[in-house]
């Protein structure tokens, strides 16, 4: 049914801007990033968006204190990093679980599904559960059509329920890092 | 190295007394302390862990209210543990941003360690090459011309003010992390604080 694929990998490759489009709509001002190959067309298009202030970070707790920051002053902030990042977080991660200041957090999955380098696996097999320890809610994204709605929920939940909630978009929906490997 | 004659808590109140409406990011520890020795305030946000914050927290504030000015005040130790967010506020590089580090190159509460900046560490420098305007404050003559610059300087800056090691009184800020943020903001946005 070549319809359907075509129609299929259309869904696929607009997911980030549907993703985008949630973030609008749900007023997220500031977004911090450490960049991943799975937020890269995210990151390209909040860069081009002139409501947005985008802020790329050293390393992924940094954005834990500029939401927090950005919710003091009145802003919603979103953070974008790849599940590595989730081990770097994890002290930051107090001023959500003591202060109730609201996190977005939209984790891309590494080490879960045909992970081709070792060493992402610990981290991001421990990352849903290390989020969880620090009180973090966690919502999981694996269809790309739900990528909109999901996100858009996530953002209701942290902006509107004053937690901190992170999204895990499957690695299975972004893909694997080949290193030229032959499969 | 000189020493340090400037005494932080009199430091701190020059900063804040009459404060108008600046608001403030206090880093955990003794800089919290100061400030609420200063006269706790609803537009102080005083930490109590989250050590390495301070400043990316005052940067999400600063970029989220540009047409007031934030004050970053915290240790040392404190700055030591956010290296990065020094080169990270020099990518936004906010107008209304000043970093005040209090300098005593200790860890003073954990029993006084020395910190790096006791062995020559250089915060200031590493602030300017991050793209701070950055200023090392040594004499009591020094800290007006700090607080021009805090009230009305072109931000990012970095003001580095070498202060006496020693352990002072207790004054605490409320420790409710919730509230400490509610309070800020219904003085801040007012009617907005609970959207």
């Amino acid at each position: 049914m070549p319809g359907k694929t075509s129609r299929a990998r259309a869904v696929v490759a607009v997911w980030p801007d549907a993703i985008h489009h949630a973030l609008k709509s749900q007023g997220v001002r500031q977004v911090s990033y450490v960049p991943d190959a799975g937020h890269k067309r995210l990151i390209e298009l909040c860069h081009a968006d002139k409501d947005m202030t985008v802020v790329p970070l050293t390393t992924e707790e940094e954005g834990i204190g500029l939401a927090a920051g950005a919710w003091l002053g009145g802003e919603r902030a979103a953070l974008l990093m790849q599940s590595s990042g989730v081990g770097n977080c994890v002290n930051a991660l107090t001023l959500a679980a003591n202060c109730a200041f609201p996190l977005l957090a939209l984790v891309t999955m590494r080490g879960e599904r045909g992970e081709l380098n070792p060493w992402q696996i610990p981290m991001g097999q421990a990352a849903p559960d290390a989020l969880r320890l620090m009180g973090v809610r966690t919502m999981r994204l694996g269809r790309a059509e739900e990528a909109g709605a999901t996100v858009a929920a996530a953002a209701k939940l942290a902006f509107e329920g004053h937690g901190a909630v992170a999204v895990l978009i499957s690695q299975a929906m972004i893909g694997v890092k080949s290193f030229g490997d032959k499969p | 190295m000189r020493s340090a004659e400037l005494d932080r808590r009199k430091v701190v109140r020059s900063l804040l007394e009459r404060r108008g409406a600046l608001l403030v990011v206090a880093g955990l520890g003794s800089a919290a302390w100061d400030c609420t020795a200063a006269g706790d305030h609803p537009l102080t946000f005083p930490l109590w862990g989250a050590m390495g914050s301070a400043c990316m927290m005052g940067l999400g504030l600063a970029l989220a209210q540009p047409k007031r000015r934030v004050l970053v005040v915290t240790g040392d130790g404190e700055m030591l543990m956010g290296l990065g967010s020094l080169a990270t506020v020099g990518v936004q590089r906010p107008a209304n941003l000043a970093v005040v580090v209090l300098d005593n190159e200790r860890y003073g509460e954990t029993g006084m360690q020395k910190t790096h900046t006791a062995y020559g560490v250089d915060l200031g420098a590493i602030a300017r090459a991050c793209g701070f305007e950055a200023r090392i404050v040594r004499k009591s003559a020094e800290i007006a011309a700090m607080r021009s610059g805090v009230y009305r300087g072109r931000g990012p800056l970095f003001y580095q003010v070498k202060v006496t090691p020693e352990t002072l009184p207790l004054a605490l800020p409320p420790r409710d992390g919730a509230y400490l943020k509610q309070r800020f903001r219904e003085a801040l946005l007012g009617g907005k604080s609970t959207a």
